[in-house]
């Protein structure tokens, strides 16, 4: 970022410039998006009839890019560092993902309360049995999800010589938003029947 | 194998965070979760499929502008005021023509997917009014929230990096959906 001449980094403040970089990234990302979409709207009675559930979907979207996020730019940091190697005897890395698992855990059951507290206020609550199992299956399998695919993407760019902020960080964090919705969908599906 | 002292410092270090992005997510799945809400996915097929795109593009546009406000602060390219400055009123109106843009795709988008496989749809007027309404509201407020904390931390010492991820997905989710549901019944009214 420092080493940018001052002449290209005005460049890149031009309008056109960040238009015509970000519009093709987020039409890809839009057309992605729209295979969860597609897993929400398909399984529109079942998310219409359980509002709790939808109560559920925003967090699942967000959070295992979240959890991505911190983890992946902890492994990157620790690759600048040369402190981190992917031997499956390193402490630091099971460290990290230890912390993430545990953060997971805290996360998706604050989330089962929250949720159940306020679907009391809508017409048709759903168990707090179930409702605890859906929060905390989908969201254990995602951060599970989250972790193997920071840890993938930290090792390529690591492989590949790729900038972790620029490109591995940005993948890992929208296929997890991608990914939470249809998880979410396949456990409630098999919790609820 | 696992340094747990460590661990929890990690786990301290980013609880924070995750629960104030947590907060916004329940907040935004509250209204959701609202009769009105669901009677519009009911009324106009296609909402509930343009739903992830249009809430996770919120966190890409205006996570791509705190970046380069974050980094144009660390360069000094930016002074951290609202101030009719070259790059920054650059970078405000790309972040507009962007979040505008993509969210009158998604809307397109939705319904032609629909068309493809035959199901039913509401009418593209419809799918992409709201998201047209929508979209733009969510771009004001993201864009004028964001800058306004950012500015705010940076002047206070904190390093904008570390906030811009939390503030985009909390205000990103609140107000995404809130002004969907805004949308939704001003294309009802319209209609």
């Amino acid at each position: 970022m420092s080493h940018g001449l001052p002449r290209r980094s005005f460049d890149t403040w031009t309008v056109r410039s960040i238009v015509t970089t970000m519009i093709p990234l987020l039409i890809v990302l839009s057309i992605l998006e729209m295979g969860s979409g597609l897993v929400l709207e398909t399984l529109e009675e079942t998310y219409l009839a359980n509002p709790t559930l939808l109560i559920l979907v925003p967090v699942m979207i967000d959070m295992g890019g979240n959890l991505g996020s911190i983890l992946s730019s902890r492994l990157s940091t620790r690759l600048h560092l040369g402190t981190l190697s992917f031997s499956p005897r390193d402490v630091a890395l099971w460290t990290n993902v230890a912390a993430i698992l545990g953060l997971a855990v805290t996360i998706f059951a604050a989330l089962a309360v929250a949720a159940y507290g306020i679907g009391r206020l809508y017409a048709g609550p759903m168990a707090f049995s179930d409702l605890l199992v859906i929060s905390m299956v989908s969201g254990m399998v995602l951060a599970f999800v989250a972790v193997v695919l920071s840890i993938a993407a930290s090792y390529a760019s690591y492989r590949l010589g790729l900038d972790p902020d620029d490109t591995t960080i940005p993948i890992v964090t929208n296929l997890c938003d991608i990914l939470g919705v249809v998880i979410l969908s396949i456990v409630a599906l098999m919790v609820l029947g | 194998m696992i340094d747990w002292g460590e661990a929890r410092r990690i786990y301290a270090e980013s609880i924070g965070v995750l629960t104030i992005s947590l907060g916004g997510g329940i907040l935004a799945g509250a209204v959701l979760g609202t009769e009105g809400m669901r009677d519009g996915f009911r009324a106009y097929p296609g909402l509930l499929l343009l739903l992830p795109a249009f809430l996770a593009t919120r966190g890409n546009v205006y996570g791509a502008l705190g970046a380069r406000i974050a980094s144009g602060l660390h360069q000094g390219l930016i002074e951290p005021r609202f101030e009719r400055d070259r790059r920054l009123l650059n970078a405000v109106i790309a972040s507009f023509i962007n979040g505008i843009t993509i969210s009158v795709f998604i809307g397109f988008l939705s319904w032609l997917i629909l068309q493809l496989l035959g199901r039913e749809s509401a009418q593209l007027t419809e799918l992409v009014g709201i998201t047209l309404i929508a979209g733009t509201l969510t771009a004001f407020v993201l864009i004028v929230g964001l800058l306004a904390l950012v500015f705010l931390g940076f002047r206070r010492g904190f390093d904008p990096d570390n906030l811009i991820g939390p503030i985009v997905t909390t205000l990103g989710d609140i107000f995404g959906v809130a002004f969907l549901y805004v949308a939704l019944i001003v294309v009802e009214v319209l209609g």
